[in-house]
């Protein structure tokens, strides 16, 4: 019995969050009295094993295949289930990545389990694990318990653990190669290499204050309003994603996991609810202020200053105060 | 080319939202329902890949019976007929449990592709698709922006992180998750609603799909988030509000 943080690599750059889920992994290893051990999986991976294998764990799995060196679905998986059949651990964890999102309810199918996917806390009470996530979009969270025989697989949300909290070794430990059984027949993606639609022109990582616009402006033509209270605060403009799906603004002025992360110094968020897909891009603000007329909106749980009220109102009354402050 | 399109029915956005007495799901009386919008793309791209390649776009949902108005609407928008999986407390099945009634549903329809919006708005575990795909030995992929038919197969334009694309191959038959946003949704026509009274629904039970999965994972308690942060909220008319924000932000917070 072990807990297994698989991490995500690729082409042989780790992915941010691979270290917040082992940080979770030992935390949550110790509370269940287990060793951890960890998994890469790829092609030419035994650098990346190496740096693992210097954390506080009992043993790091590199995952090495050929067919493995581009990641598809039908190969991780099949991969994946090879190394939990001979490893059998009790928990199973992943980054809740776009990727993991891909594989891993697939995975968890074929151990008749069900990933508990998205998960912002857990905790071990006399070894029974309680996984929290999020339902309604961040409205409300669930307690879920998790049964039946084989492993309990876990991805876990960005920035929900740190990675600063990750614990080195004395020594380094074992790595082991598994080369897992693979046909190039039974992986049914052909993948092609990774694109980006197009250079972004608007570089939204470098703006000192950004208003950002959500659903509760209801139609393009009221984006003036904010457009305003951007100039009147000199912030850049931008937007969360359903602003940009309906091209009211361009998709490069859209912030979140799908669009740019974002730290400024202000974050004025103008009628966002605050969905984790938009938290995670720009929670590392150091100001944030939220305007929006559901109080119970989870953009209030990362705001420092809030408006409860009707934008329309606001909007303009901030613009005015705000030209008025600076002069 | 037969498209299979599954869909949710969910609280409409911005609903007041409670637990129920057992604690255990939302009180969903007094609510009213909308059809979940990733869904609402996914049936938008089974229409659009039908009106290229022809064919059909069977809908499948469950639901309890109030679900029925949400496949009108599908059926509305242009769907060629239904499947409703009627069952009250579908909240009590896990992730598997609902996706081993969908594909039970969708072995008996032999479609050519089975398309699913990326993750539900109430649930949002974002994997019913995946897990179908598994269960029927289908190929999948997620996360899709555009799916356009090839000789042999599909080839999809995936959406990846920051910003990031990637086009996969798969053969057919397969199930693709659909991206909010991917395309423009189209409204029902007149005509539309008017043609959707007389298309088929048909209704399966869960008895007859081999009955009511027992759940691996379920929910001991939902609940309200506690705070973790103090926010300070401004109250009052707009005017006073944003005045007492605007020097906060400009004496305490020292942004602007």
């Amino acid at each position: 019995m072990s807990v297994l943080a698989v991490l995500e690599q690729s082409g042989g750059q780790w992915h941010r969050t691979s270290w917040e889920t082992l940080a979770a992994s030992q935390q949550l290893a110790a509370a269940l009295g287990q060793p951890v051990e960890a998994a890469v999986i790829g092609t030419g991976i035994h650098v990346l094993a190496a740096e693992a294998s210097a954390r506080k764990l009992a043993k790091v799995w590199a995952i090495e295949h050929d067919l493995l060196d581009v990641y598809t679905a039908d190969g991780y998986t099949a991969a994946l289930e090879q190394l939990l059949r001979k490893a059998q651990p009790s928990l199973v964890l992943f980054p809740h990545t776009y990727q993991v999102r891909d594989f891993a309810p697939k995975l968890a199918t074929r151990f008749s389990q069900v990933l508990v996917s998205d998960v912002i806390a857990a905790r071990s009470d006399g070894g029974a694990l309680t996984l929290v996530r999020q339902y309604f979009q961040g409205k409300l969270n669930g307690d879920v318990k998790v049964t039946g025989d084989g492993p309990v697989f876990a991805s876990l949300q960005a920035g929900a653990w740190r990675a600063d909290a990750l614990e080195n070794g004395p020594t380094a430990a074992t790595v082991e190669t598994f080369v897992p059984e693979l046909s190039a027949a039974q992986i049914r993606q052909k993948p092609e290499p990774p694109f980006r639609e197009a250079a972004r022109a608007v570089d939204l990582t470098q703006a000192g204050i950004i208003v950002s616009v959500g659903r509760g402006i209801k139609e393009q033509a009221n984006i003036a309003v904010v457009e305003d209270l951007a100039r009147a605060l000199g912030a850049e403009l931008a937007a969360s994603r359903p602003i940009c799906d309906a091209g009211w603004l361009p998709m490069e002025r859209q912030v979140g996991s799908s669009g740019q992360t974002v730290a400024p110094k202000m974050y004025v968020a103008v009628g966002i609810s605050g969905a984790i897909q938009h938290l995670v891009g720009m929670k590392g603000a150091k100001t944030i202020v939220a305007i929006n007329k559901d109080p119970n909106a989870p953009i209030f749980e990362v705001a420092d200053y809030g408006i409860v009220g009707d934008l329309f109102e606001v909007v303009p009354a901030l613009a005015e105060a705000a030209r008025k402050a600076k002069g | 080319m037969k498209i299979l399109v599954a869909i949710k029915q969910v609280p409409l956005r911005d609903s007041p939202l409670h637990a129920n007495a057992a604690g255990k799901w939302i009180d969903d009386g007094g609510l009213s329902f909308e059809v979940n919008e990733p869904d609402a793309y996914a049936l938008e791209a089974g229409l659009q890949l039908k009106e290229q390649h022809g064919g059909e776009v069977v809908v499948l949902c469950a639901g309890p019976e109030r679900a029925g108005q949400t496949i009108r609407e599908a059926l509305a928008k242009g769907a060629d007929r239904a499947i409703h999986i009627a069952a009250d407390n579908l909240e009590a099945l896990d992730t598997l449990g609902s996706a081993k009634l969908l594909a039970a549903a969708a072995e008996t329809e032999k479609a050519d592709l089975i398309l699913t919006g990326l993750q539900s708005d109430d649930v949002g575990a974002g994997q019913t698709g995946v897990v179908m795909a598994e269960l029927l030995g289908m190929p999948h992929s997620t996360i899709i922006m555009h799916a356009e038919v090839k000789a042999g197969g599909i080839r999809v334009k995936r959406e990846l992180e920051n910003g990031w694309f990637q086009h996969i191959e798969m053969p057919l038959p397969a199930v693709l998750t659909i991206q909010s946003g991917s395309s423009k949704l189209r409204y029902a026509t007149l005509m539309g609603i008017k043609k959707a009274k007389t298309k088929e629904v048909r209704r399966l039970t869960p008895a007859e799909l081999g009955g009511l999965p027992a759940a691996v994972a379920s929910i001991e308690k939902i609940y309200t988030p506690r705070k973790n942060k103090q926010t300070q909220i401004f109250e009052g008319d707009a005017k006073t509000a944003a005045a007492q924000l605007i020097e906060k932000l400009k004496f305490e917070a020292r942004v602007i």
